[in-house]
């Protein structure tokens, strides 16, 4: 038999070989070794080339490297074949239920409130407010005083009022902070732009829609020729950023012995969109904030001239508004820190 | 107020629908509360007459009537009422009405005889029952003679108008009154108004001054007039005055009380009428009353007045609580014959003080604390005598008897277009600021823009030019103002430092697991006093509303503590919270206000994950809370070494798994379990928690934010194991450690700790891992070894500790 057909020979017998393996050790070990090693049948016969003629000599040499190649390759595919047989198996093996529940991660929840009041702040800083924060335990020159409300204003009426002593009580608005402001602030260093979120009191008796603590935001603008439109077009762009440009914004007249032109702002009424329920009792309005022109006896009180600058000022409520915006439908809940309401927020 | 669109009707030409007019209302005056038809929901209630009427056969008190109501053959119904009389015409609903309360009225039987209908009492058709005449309070209702059988009742009866409930604000008393609003919507509708004066006879023989003397204090009452009326024929109002009273949500009492309440009704002026006859010495005065003096008001109350109270008096005792009540003893009964009207101002602070004080709050003190109009006090006595002339037969006497009259002058305001233009935003010209104006009715003089405004005493809420921006405003419509946001310098806005890492805390404390609790500041005093990281006075509401809040906390852990009980008795075991507030101390019971600090506390109860497939809950410890507060220390990227110092200082919390927190010296809090005994008062499970000082926290120096190289050259570590005794504890193991570490010592980390099986009594086993890294060169294991030895052997000679 000529080298040549002898080659053939181990090439034919050794794809057969390959072909039927059926585990990678036999290959690696056997197959390989018994045709690729250094004492494999092809190395045996690149070794007999050279007794070939010096004519034969390159052709079957190529041969023989070819038919390594092929064995070469044919093994390398095999044992690919077998790893992803391998692979698979042993994936499929590996299968999971994946609709089991994930393993827990201890997460806490922000407040709902505090989630507004900080989204109302972003909004503010975004706009070039500082954001400033009062003292809870106030002055009555704070709180009422400066604020337009002489003792036995009837206004003080409205908020009912826990005094520590006579001339000290619990804030009932973060509206003190407005006194607070203008009487430290330096026009002459640009106006005056603020919002002071923080938590008032008043005298009430605790039920669904009333709490003795409670949370406001006040804001305030003054510099000269701030105007009622600019109250107007802020209140908007609050409402729009607050709640989508769906809702809308109605002014009407109020009373605040500190603002004057006071104003009440309704926004769209949440749950009918304005077409009228129950809970907007059928107007399509909820009146969310209170607002107006700084009165100018704030302004005097202060030291800030009214004839010279002006300002609007708003106030409006966290609690309310997280009640509104979320469907909350009493207000202690805020309060009492029951996990099961407080983690229904992220 | 409750305002009646007919009555509105007859002082200006309205005809927009009611919810039109209610809501332009709102959007230009005060708020609405609401529009009441009074016949709303109602269906076939109808005229009837009673033809004829039988006794029951079954029955002691029901009657068989046979009513026409306007159909072929009368209809039978069974009536029960103690006042049906044939011949009167009544108030049916047929077989199919609505009635009150939306009641379906069906064709029934009644003890075996068919009913086909009801006889109704006012309050049956939804009259409420608190103004429905006494005469009519029991029975059915009996409707004037001349109403048609088979129409509909309401018109018969005023519950075909339409009322809109004004929610009037305190500056705008000039609308608690049919004129004030009348004059409200003739500006806002820019319409004519066609308001009716008295025309009074003063038919009587005597002058009033003859017959009744009147003094007043005129700090008390600015206004004071009466007039007398004689012979006096007390009886029923007529139908159209009660039904004006009614809907308006007023009882009708007599035609004497009646007119008074028709009068404040329609003028906004309370009034008064007392039985002549009961006035000691005929006269009245008015005055402050005398401390310890009694009067019993018209609600039959008793009252012991003070000296701050303000009343009307005889020549012997008060007859009226001044602006808020009458007397019980001189009111004007069916046996009065002479009575004296008084029409007065009265100061409004006194008069809301009074009103406090006795807890009487009526639609006269209402009105006193809101102001009322000055100028119409007069005509209103007027008006008032005319109508109980008319349906009293009574005889007025000649002349008002006025003891006070303030004169009230029209206030003038001085401004310019251009200021208000410049305040609202707008661009109003002249014409349209004096149109508005002129349409408030205010007197209007303007040259080159600049305006006089003479404002009548109607609106005494104007006095400055504010006053007047927001009347331009109101009228010429919020919806009409432009839109603009504030255009001035750039400022900056951007958080504090301090808002920055308050903001963090809660996003550490959010990330650890612990979710955001909100409780009150306001709490009782020994929660206040509870878990106290210093000392200090406390600060006490001087009228609190309950015992359960009646100080201002000195800790956050008592607020969170209440809310875990909250959620475990409410089977919520797993209770993980945080509070981030003030805490209000005081160093002194002197110091005025007290200082406010800002804290930060934390509780876990139960586990801080819920119990899974693949999870088991775990019970929380020490150093749980721990590994929180250190989490939030290096968060907060304060500078300095933290240290935690066993503590029992604190009587809320466990002797001894509790710790102060040092940062470079300085305590800033506490980490530890609660006391037993107080989770057993709070009703608690056993719960951790800390308390920071967030304010010195956010006060104290931070790291420098800056990069180290790390090191190229691999770390080395060691494992060192040791039987030490239990009462050397970490901290002093790891302080030598590091101290007799070497140079290139980098960390020392705890692996393990036992004590137990296999270690000797009074001794624990520890286990530490320690790092050596060379930032300049590859460790040598002899250096390392060298390193390592030293620290075994200052162990052994500081704890005496076995090496295992």
């Amino acid at each position: 038999m000529s080298l040549k057909d002898e080659l053939s020979r181990i090439h034919d017998d050794g794809l057969k070989a390959i072909q039927n393996a059926t585990d990678i050790k036999t290959i690696r070990e056997n197959i390989k070794v018994k045709l690729l090693g250094k004492k494999g049948p092809i190395t045996k016969a690149l070794r007999g080339i050279k007794d070939l003629s010096v004519d034969e000599r390159p052709k079957v040499g190529s041969y023989a490297n070819k038919i390594r190649d092929d064995i070469q390759t044919a093994l390398d595919a095999k044992i690919s074949e077998l790893e992803a047989k391998k692979l698979n198996k042993q994936l499929a093996a590996e299968k999971i239920d994946v609709t089991l529940p994930g393993t827990p991660v201890a997460k806490g929840h922000p407040h709902v409130i505090q989630s507004i009041i900080d989204e109302i702040t972003d909004l503010f800083l975004g706009m070039g407010y500082e954001v400033l924060s009062g003292p809870e335990v106030e002055e009555d020159k704070y709180n009422f005083e400066m604020m337009n409300l002489p003792k036995n204003h009837p206004a003080r009426d409205m908020q009912d009022t826990f005094y520590i002593t006579d001339e000290i009580l619990m804030r009932t608005q973060t509206s003190p902070m407005q006194a607070r402001t203008l009487e430290k602030h330096d026009f002459s260093q640009g106006p005056l732009k603020m919002i002071s979120p923080g938590v008032v009191y008043r005298r009430d008796t605790d039920d669904q829609t009333h709490s003795h603590q409670f949370h406001q935001v006040e804001g305030m603008v003054v510099a000269e020729n701030i105007t009622m439109s600019d109250l107007k077009g802020t209140l908007e762009l609050l409402t729009h950023e607050l709640f989508g440009q769906k809702f809308n914004v109605r002014l009407r007249p109020s009373y605040f012995p500190f603002t004057e032109p006071s104003v009440e702002a309704d926004i769209t009424c949440f749950n009918c969109m304005g077409k009228g329920c129950n809970v907007c009792k059928g107007s399509g309005w909820i009146e969310v904030l209170g607002a107006g022109m700084i009165h100018p006896n704030v302004l005097r009180n202060a030291g800030v001239d009214p004839e010279k600058y002006t300002g609007f000022a708003f106030g409006l409520g966290p609690d309310r508004l997280a009640m509104l915006k979320y469907g909350v439908t009493d207000i202690r809940d805020f309060y009492l820190n029951d996990v099961r309401f407080l983690s229904q927020f992220n | 107020m409750l305002v009646s669109y007919k009555w509105l009707k007859e002082y200006l030409d309205l005809s927009v629908p009611v919810d039109q007019l209610a809501e332009k209302i709102e959007r230009t005056a005060v708020e609405v509360d609401g529009v009441v038809r009074p016949d709303a929901g109602l269906k076939k209630i109808v005229v009837g007459k009673i033809l004829s009427m039988e006794n029951h056969p079954d029955s002691d008190h029901l009657h068989v009537c046979q009513v026409d109501i306007g159909e072929d053959e009368p209809a039978q119904i069974v009536c029960g009422a103690p006042n049906v009389a044939v011949g009167k015409k009544v108030i049916v609903a047929e077989h199919g009405a609505r009635i009150a309360n939306n009641e379906k009225i069906k064709r029934s039987k009644m003890r075996g005889v068919v009913s086909n209908g009801m006889l109704c009492g006012l309050d049956e058709i939804g009259i409420d029952k608190n103004v429905v005449p006494k005469e009519w309070s029991n029975g059915i209702y009996f409707l004037p003679d001349d109403a048609k059988v088979g129409d509909d009742v309401y018109s018969y009866i005023g519950m075909d108008d339409e009322l809109i409930d004004l929610d009037v604000t305190p500056n705008r008393g000039d609308m608690l009154s049919m004129y004030g609003t009348a004059h409200e919507l003739a500006a806002i509708y820019d319409l004519p108004l066609n308001l009716d004066h008295p025309d009074l006879t003063e038919n009587g023989t005597k002058r009033t001054s003859e017959l009744i003397n009147a003094t007043v204090d005129d700090q008390i009452a600015p206004n004071f007039n009466v007039r007398v009326l004689t012979n006096v024929k007390v009886q029923s109002s007529p139908l159209w005055l009660q039904i004006r009273l009614w809907n308006a949500g007023i009882k009708p009492i007599n035609n004497v009380v009646d007119a008074t309440n028709y009068i404040m009704l329609k003028y906004g002026q309370p009034m008064h009428a007392y039985d002549y006859d009961k006035l000691s010495g005929h006269q009245l005065v008015v005055r402050q009353a005398k401390a310890g003096e009694q009067l019993k008001t018209l609600n039959e109350n008793d009252n012991e007045l003070v000296a701050d109270d303000i009343v009307v008096a005889d020549a012997d005792k008060p007859v009226a609580l001044a602006g808020v009540m009458g007397g019980f003893d001189s009111q004007v009964t069916n046996d009065t014959t002479t009575i004296v009207l008084e029409s007065a101002t009265f100061d409004s602070v006194k008069v809301r003080k009074t009103a406090q004080r006795h807890l009487i709050h009526t639609d006269a003190s209402q009105r006193f604390e809101r102001g009322v109009d000055h100028a119409s006090v007069r005509e209103a006595l007027d008006a008032a005598a005319e109508i109980i002339a008319k349906d009293g037969n009574a005889e007025v006497q000649s002349e008002i008897v006025t003891a006070s009259d303030d004169h009230l002058e029209p206030t003038v305001v001085r401004t310019s277009a251009s200021r208000i233009n410049q305040v609202l935003g707008t661009s109003l010209t002249t014409d349209e600021i004096s149109s508005i104006f002129e349409r408030l009715g205010f007197k209007v003089a303007e040259f080159n823009g600049d305006y006089t405004v003479t404002v009548p005493v109607r609106r005494w809420d104007i006095h400055i030019p504010a006053d007047l921006f927001e009347e331009v405003a109101r009228i010429y419509g919020y919806d009409n103002i432009p839109s603009t946001l504030p255009l001035s310098r750039t400022t900056v806005g951007r958080l504090t430092e301090k808002q920055s890492l308050i903001r963090k805390t809660r996003a550490v404390l959010e990330g650890a697991g612990l979710t955001h609790a909100i409780s009150y500041s306001l709490t009782s005093a020994d929660k206040a006093a509870s878990f106290m990281m210093r000392d200090s006075v406390a600060t006490e509401l001087s009228f609190p509303m309950s015992s359960d809040h009646t100080t201002l906390r000195m800790n956050l852990l008592s607020g969170l503590l209440t809310d875990v009980a909250y959620n475990q008795a409410r089977s919520v075991n797993n209770v993980a919270l945080y509070e981030q507030g003030r805490v209000f101390y005081k160093d002194a019971d002197d110091q005025v206000r007290p200082t406010e600090v800002e804290h930060v506390a934390g509780t876990i109860t139960g586990s801080l994950t819920a119990d899974a497939w693949d999870h088991r809950a775990t019970e929380p410890d020490f150093y749980q809370v721990k590994g929180i507060a250190d989490l939030l220390l290096a968060e907060l990227n304060v500078a300095g070494d933290v240290e935690y110092q066993a503590t029992d200082q604190y009587p809320d919390m466990h002797p001894g798994r509790t710790a102060n927190v040092y940062v470079h010296g300085h305590l800033v809090g506490f980490v530890g379990q609660i006391h037993p005994n107080i989770a057993k008062q709070y009703k608690i499970k056993p719960t951790y928690g800390f308390e920071f000082d967030l304010q010195k926290l956010i006060d104290m120096p931070k790291q420098d934010q800056q990069a180290k190289v790390i090191s190229k050259y691999p770390s080395v570590s060691r494992d060192i194991a040791m039987l030490v005794d239990k009462t050397v504890t970490n901290h002093q193991i790891v302080e030598v450690i590091k101290k007799r570490g070497g140079a290139f010592l980098t960390n020392v980390h705890l692996f393990d700790i036992f004590e137990g099986k296999g270690i000797p009594a009074g001794k624990k086993s520890v286990a530490y891992s320690l790092t050596y890294q060379n930032k300049h060169d590859t460790m040598v294991d002899d250096d390392v070894n060298k390193a390592f030895e030293k620290v075994t052997k200052a162990l052994q000679d500081e704890f005496n500790v076995t090496i295992r």
